[in-house]
Formats: structure tokens, C-alpha cells, sequence
């Protein structure tokens, strides 16, 4: 974990430099960089000094776990397990990018599509559910959250280039603003049922704890 | 008006039926939150945050948002004694020392006196501490009411210097945690002057700023769950609870009879620590565990099922977090990871935290303290009455809870900000803090930091226009005699871990 330490520091300091660069960035008729960090003539600081210090800081604690990693005076300096062992790495790479498709895959196929792909691929491939429950958390969940945000928030949610086409969600959406209150809750009460027909179907799951 | 007869107003109004139904959902969805390992108050309330915007479109009351989020806040304090008892692994980091002896009381096959006197003590420590709040705040948020621009910068200074000097984690990484949350605070234009800054790459995402909502969420749902499924590696195992309702009456009357002390302990003493900027809950209950065992006629029994060493941290949880809301509502200043995304709350829904929410938006403030009453009378009943049913709920495997949570995440951040750019945010933020915390990086300090940032910054700068540049300003006690002690207290905080490394080098050496 010392390596995992060492270079999260670097990183850190390298990150205060940059953000130390960017704060004194100021507009064109203000002067050259680094002139908004410090107090003009009437004893007033300018629109860098408060970003530009705060980084010095970071920068000088981030040296100083360096420093610590390196002499292996901090906590996690001081293990001897890896920074990522090959199950964090797989935490990383399965569930973050499992998320990560998700977030790429909304300004395509609109948010709940990408919601539905993502709940099955974790519930059927990575928890190893019955196909039944995968199939049907897929969907419901999906369609609570469309019920929840479009319809009763009007929170639209992005809809990728199925706005475009306009083929799915515009009629779906007058659909469902049309409905009285009663049917509305039956729509939600509808997808629970079929959560709970799909617990009953699907067999035990695997006794995996992921 | 006196304070009673604004607590009884508010009371009545929190008692309205739709309050009463918000407040019920929210004790509900905050038991079940706390009781999952992995998930805490905060987690909650930031995941549930903008379904704020929703509960004020249909009732119409600012009010009725932040009961909501209150009520998650006190059922997770309750929820967090559940996993800790029936599987040893507590469900929030508040509930750790509960595990102590709550666990041995399971195994020995009395789970249900564990769990009802966790419920109880648990009611009497909120109720205690809402007494203590109701007595406090109002007198607090008059004196606040003079506070200026130096008072108010001193006091967001000892919020972090507070985290420095009485928190735990290394010193150097908490100030980047600080400095990490305060510079995402500045981003997108400046307060004072209105030039851009810090607007990475030119991107047009980043001249909106960076809501807090972004990173609370991305930490604490994001984060803070690929960090919980990192750890949890094994399956977990359940104790057997026979309950009935002759074992939860004689359970009641147990711990009356062999928890009171524990009780009041935890009671008083979390309170107190509660109110502390950097400590809430979790340290609130841990002291109290440690005083309850000092106190104790019968310290040997502690660690084997002591009745006293259940009451005791689980009547200080549930006490901290209400002893944290008292900074909050009087002086905005966050007492606790949670109450910094309850007080983003305030921010979204337009409402200005600090004293002046006392004086000038009295129909918020008192129904929300009287609803503070009601979800722990509310949270105990349906604690005790619903026992089986969470620990049904627990079986719920993770593989099921996980992704619900990434996915409402996601669409909680879009809906609350209408921007794909803030969710890509959210997700890298999210990512950046599952390395941090793996290395031991304190991240409540960057979320309570990017919720004070901007006012921090706007009353230095505007202390420093009054003061032509100087920084004698924050330590002159002729002109302002409030700040200057309160700097002063800051600054010795921030010193106190130096001072004390050069103590221990020193003794090294002798």
C-alpha cells in the first residue's frame, strides 16, 4: 500500500500545482497571471488569492505524506497488502465500470435504457440472480424511477437520440400524463407485483457475498 | 411569543397529516438505511437529497423537505443498532459501539433485550437532547444575530480547526480532505469581484460552479459504496430473534431497571460532543460507551452483554445527532457529515441557513424542531413494532442494494442539476474518493468544506475590505471581542497536533 501512497501523493501535489496555475489565470484586462493572487493598492484581495493559497496548502501537507509514505510513518505505508489487490481491482473494474457505461451510455440510448442494461448486467452477471429477478428489476426499476422523474417531477431525464426519433418516449409520456391518480398507482403498485412474482420464481441466489 | 408556545405551534403543524406521513416514510426508509452495513445516515440523506424538490412541488412547505431528511437522519441512528446486534457488523459507523456489547447480548440468545433497549435508549437520548436543543437555539441564534463579517469567518474557521485538532485521522490528510472541498467551492466565478476562475480546460460545465450535491453524492453514494463492496468480502451471518410481545415488555422493563445509568450518560455527554463541529455521532457514542464502563459498578460485565453498554452509545448516537443540528440551524455551521448535507438542503430550497432562519423564517424552523419530537416517537414504534420485518429486510443481499443505489445516484444528480457534465462529475468524484478512502483520507471534511466554501471565502475577503488588508481584524479584541477569542481557539486547535508530536519527540529524546 506504501507505492499506492507514495504516488496518490505525487498526484495530490501535482494537482495543488495545477489548480495553483489556473487560479491566477485572470481575464485579459486584468493584468498577466499571478497578478489577482495578492492584495491590490486598496488593501483588497483579488479573485485568486483565496484559491491560490488554498492549493499552496495542499501542496505543502500533500509533500508531507510524501515525505511520511516515504519514511513509512503513515498508516497505510505501514501495510503490507496492495493498494488495489486483484479484488479491488475487480471492485474497480466490474461495478466502476459497470457505472461508468451506464453514465457513456445515457447520451445514447437515453438514461432509463442505460439504467435497465446496467441493473441487469450487476443483478444477473456480477450478483449471479435468477434470470427472472434480473429481467424484472430491469425493468421496474426503470420504470418506477421514469414514473417518479418524468411523469410526476417532470424532471426529464436524457433521452439520447431516442428524443430524436421521438418514436418511444413521446407517446409514452402523454400516456401516462393523461392517467388519472388511481390508474397512476396502479402502474406502481403493477411493477412491485411483478418484483415480488419475481422473487418467488427465481431460485435461491448463489451464495456469493458480491 | 415564548418558546413553548412556538414548540407547541410548530408541534401541531408537524403533526398535520402530510407531515406525519412524510415523517413516517422518512423514519422508515432512514431504519432500513441505517440498518444496512455499508450505509449510514449520511449516505441517506445525500442519495434522498433532490427528492427535496419533489415533497416542496407537492406540499408546497419548505418545511415538509427538511422533516424528511430529519427523519431519515434519526431512523438511521435507530436502524444502526439492528445490523449491529443480529449480524456483529454495525450499520453505520455511528452504531460501532454498539457492537461491544449488543453482540454478545445476541449470542447469548437475547437479542430482543438488546434490540429493545437499543429502541428505548435510543428515544430517551433523542428526546433528551430535543429538550436541551429547544432550550438552546433560540438564545444561540440571538447572540449570532450580531455576528459580522469577522465572527462569522471565525467560526467557519474553528469548524475546520476543529476536524484538525479533535479528529482522528492523519493531520496532513485532513487539511488536503479541507483544502480539497474549499477550492471546488471556489470554482466558476468569483464572489466578490464576479471574474471567472478556475474554470478548467474552459469547460462550460465548470462556470456553473460545482454543486455540492455533485460530490456529497459522488463520495457518499458513488464512493463510499465501491469502498463497502471493496471490504465486505464475506457473507454475513445472522443470529436467531424470538420476539413476542411478552419478551419485549419484560425486555422494557430491564432496561429501566439495568440500563438507566448507561442511558442518562449517553444522553447528556452525546449531546455535548454532538454539538462539536468535526465529532457527531460516532465519537459521541464511543465516549459515552467509555464513561458508562468507568462510571459502572460493574465494569467486568462490559464487553459480555452489559445492558448499560448498549443504552449508553446508542442513547449518545441518536442524542449527537441532534446535538449536531443545534450549529446548524443557529449558526449554519454543520455539526456532522449528515447535518452538512442537511444544510445543503437548507441552501437548495432557498433558504438561509444561519440566526436570521430563527427570526425571519419562524413557519420553517419550529414545525421542523417540533417534527424532531415526533420522528423519535415515531422511530421508536415503528422500531419496535416492525422488528421482523427489518431483520426480513436485512437478508435483502447486497448484489440487489448495490445497484439500485449507483443507479438512483445517477439519476438523483441529473435531476437535481439538469446536467450530464454534473453526473460525469459525480461519477469521477466518486471514483477520486474510493482511492482516497482506501488511503486513509478523510472525506466528511471535503463535503462539509465545499458546503461552507463560498461563505467562507466572502466573509474573509469582505473582513479584509473592512480592514484595508489587515488580518488584525480577526484577532482584535477592542472591536471584536467575539471573533477574537473564537480565532484564537482555532488557531490553538490547528497548533494542538504540532504541539503535541513535539511533545512526543521530546520525550523520546529525554
Amino acid at each position: 500500500m506504501r507505492i499506492g501512497e507514495i504516488c496518490m501523493a505525487i498526484a495530490l501535489a501535482l494537482l495543488s500545482l495545477f489548480i495553483m496555475y489556473e487560479a491566477g489565470e485572470t481575464p485579459e484586462w486584468k493584468g498577466p497571471r499571478f497578478s489577482n493572487i495578492g492584495f491590490n493598492e486598496d488593501g483588497v484581495p483579488g479573485s485568486g488569492f483565496w484559491p491560490f493559497w488554498l492549493s499552496a496548502v495542499m501542496l505543502v501537507c500533500s509533500i508531507w505524506v510524501l515525505i511520511n509514505a516515504i519514511r513509512k510513518k503513515t498508516g497505510p505505508s505501514q501495510r503490507q497488502e496492495a493498494f488495489l489487490d486483484s479484488h479491488g481491482i475487480g471492485v474497480v473494474i466490474k461495478m466502476g465500470g459497470g457505472v461508468l457505461a451506464m453514465v457513456a451510455l445515457t447520451d445514447v440510448i437515453s438514461m432509463y435504457f442505460a439504467m435497465a442494461l446496467f441493473l441487469f448486467y450487476y443483478i444477473f452477471f456480477l450478483g449471479r440472480h435468477g434470470i427472472a429477478l434480473s429481467l424484472a428489476m430491469a425493468v421496474v426499476v426503470p420504470f418506477w424511477m421514469y414514473l417518479f422523474f418524468d411523469i410526476t417531477m417532470t424532471k426529464t431525464l436524457p433521452k439520447g437520440i431516442l428524443a430524436i426519433e421521438d418514436g418511444i418516449y413521446a407517446p409514452l409520456d402523454t400516456f401516462f400524463r393523461n392517467m388519472g391518480q388511481l390508474e397512476f398507482a396502479l402502474c406502481f403498485l403493477v411493477g412491485g407485483a411483478v418484483l415480488v412474482a419475481a422473487v418467488r420464481m427465481s431460485r435461491k441466489p448463489a451464495d456469493t457475498a458480491q | 411569543m415564548d418558546v413553548l408556545t412556538l414548540l407547541a405551534d410548530g408541534m401541531l403543524i408537524a403533526l398535520e397529516p402530510t407531515n406525519l406521513l412524510i415523517c413516517f416514510v422518512g423514519v422508515v426508509i432512514g431504519l432500513f438505511v441505517g440498518a444496512m452495513p455499508g450505509l449510514g445516515s449520511v449516505n441517506g440523506v445525500a442519495i434522498l437529497l433532490p427528492t427535496i424538490f419533489f415533497i416542496k412541488q407537492q406540499t408546497g412547505s419548505d418545511a415538509a423537505p427538511m422533516i424528511f431528511l430529519a427523519a431519515i437522519y434519526y431512523g438511521a441512528m435507530y436502524g444502526g443498532a439492528i445490523s449491529s446486534i443480529m449480524l456483529g457488523i454495525p450499520g453505520a459507523s455511528t452504531a460501532v459501539a454498539t457492537t461491544f456489547d449488543g453482540r454478545p447480548l445476541a449470542l447469548k440468545g437475547r437479542a430482543e433485550q438488546a434490540l429493545v433497549t437499543a429502541a428505548i435508549a435510543s428515544f430517551i437520548g433523542g428526546t433528551i437532547a430535543n429538550i436541551f436543543f429547544t432550550g438552546f437555539a433560540p438564545p444561540l441564534a440571538d447572540v449570532a444575530l450580531s455576528f459580522g463579517n469577522p465572527e462569522i469567518f471565525a467560526l467557519m474557521l474553528l469548524a475546520f480547526a476543529t476536524f484538525v485538532g479533535l479528529g482522528s485521522d492523519d493531520i496532513a490528510k485532513t487539511v488536503i480532505s479541507i483544502v480539497l472541498g474549499l477550492v471546488l467551492a471556489a470554482v466558476g466565478f468569483d464572489v466578490i469581484e464576479g471574474e471567472p476562475r478556475l474554470q478548467f480546460f474552459d469547460m462550460v460545465g465548470f462556470s456553473r460552479g460545482i454543486n455540492f450535491l455533485v460530490l456529497a453524492i459522488g463520495v457518499y453514494g458513488v464512493g463510499e459504496m465501491l469502498w463497502t463492496l471493496h471490504t465486505t468480502r464475506g457473507a454475513q451471518e445472522m443470529t436467531k430473534a424470538e420476539i413476542s410481545t411478552a419478551r419485549i415488555v419484560t425486555a422494557t422493563k430491564k432496561t429501566f431497571s439495568d440500563g438507566w445509568k448507561g442511558t442518562s450518560i449517553g444522553s447528556s455527554l452525546g449531546f455535548f460532543v454532538g454539538i462539536l463541529p468535526a465529532a457527531g455521532a460516532t465519537p459521541g457514542s464511543l465516549m459515552s460507551y467509555g464513561v458508562a464502563k468507568m462510571t459502572s459498578k460493574k465494569p467486568e460485565e462490559f464487553g459480555k452483554g452489559s445492558i448499560d453498554g448498549v443504552a449508553a452509545p446508542e442513547a449518545a448516537n441518536n442524542s449527537a445527532s441532534t446535538g449536531a443540528m443545534l450549529p446548524m440551524m443557529t449558526l449554519g455551521i454543520p455539526g456532522s457529515p449528515t447535518t452538512a448535507v442537511l444544510l445543503t438542503g437548507l441552501v437548495l430550497l432557498e433558504l438561509q441557513p444561519g440566526p436570521r432562519l430563527f427570526e425571519d423564517q419562524p413557519d420553517f424552523v419550529w414545525p421542523v424542531i417540533g417534527s424532531f419530537y415526533i420522528s423519535n416517537l415515531i422511530a421508536v414504534i415503528v422500531n419496535l413494532a416492525f422488528i421482523p420485518l427489518f431483520l426480513w429486510m436485512l437478508r435483502m443481499p447486497f448484489t440487489i442494494l448495490a445497484p439500485i443505489i449507483f443507479v438512483l445516484s445517477v439519476a438523483g444528480v441529473h435531476a437535481a442539476t439538469d446536467s450530464m457534465f454534473d453526473v460525469w462529475l459525480m461519477f469521477w468524484f466518486g471514483l477520486g474518493a474510493f482511492l482516497l478512502r482506501i488511503l486513509d483520507y478523510p472525506l466528511a471534511p471535503a463535503v462539509l468544506a465545499i458546503v461552507l466554501g463560498g461563505i467562507t471565502e466572502e466573509k474573509l475577503r469582505q473582513s479584509l475590505i473592512w480592514s484595508d488588508g489587515s488580518f488584525y481584524i480577526f484577532v482584535d479584541f477592542v472591536n471584536h471581542p467575539i471573533a477574537a477569542p473564537i480565532t484564537i481557539i482555532a488557531i490553538i486547535l490547528i497548533l494542538m497536533p504540532a504541539i503535541q508530536m513535539l511533545r512526543k519527540s521530546k520525550h523520546r529524546q529525554g
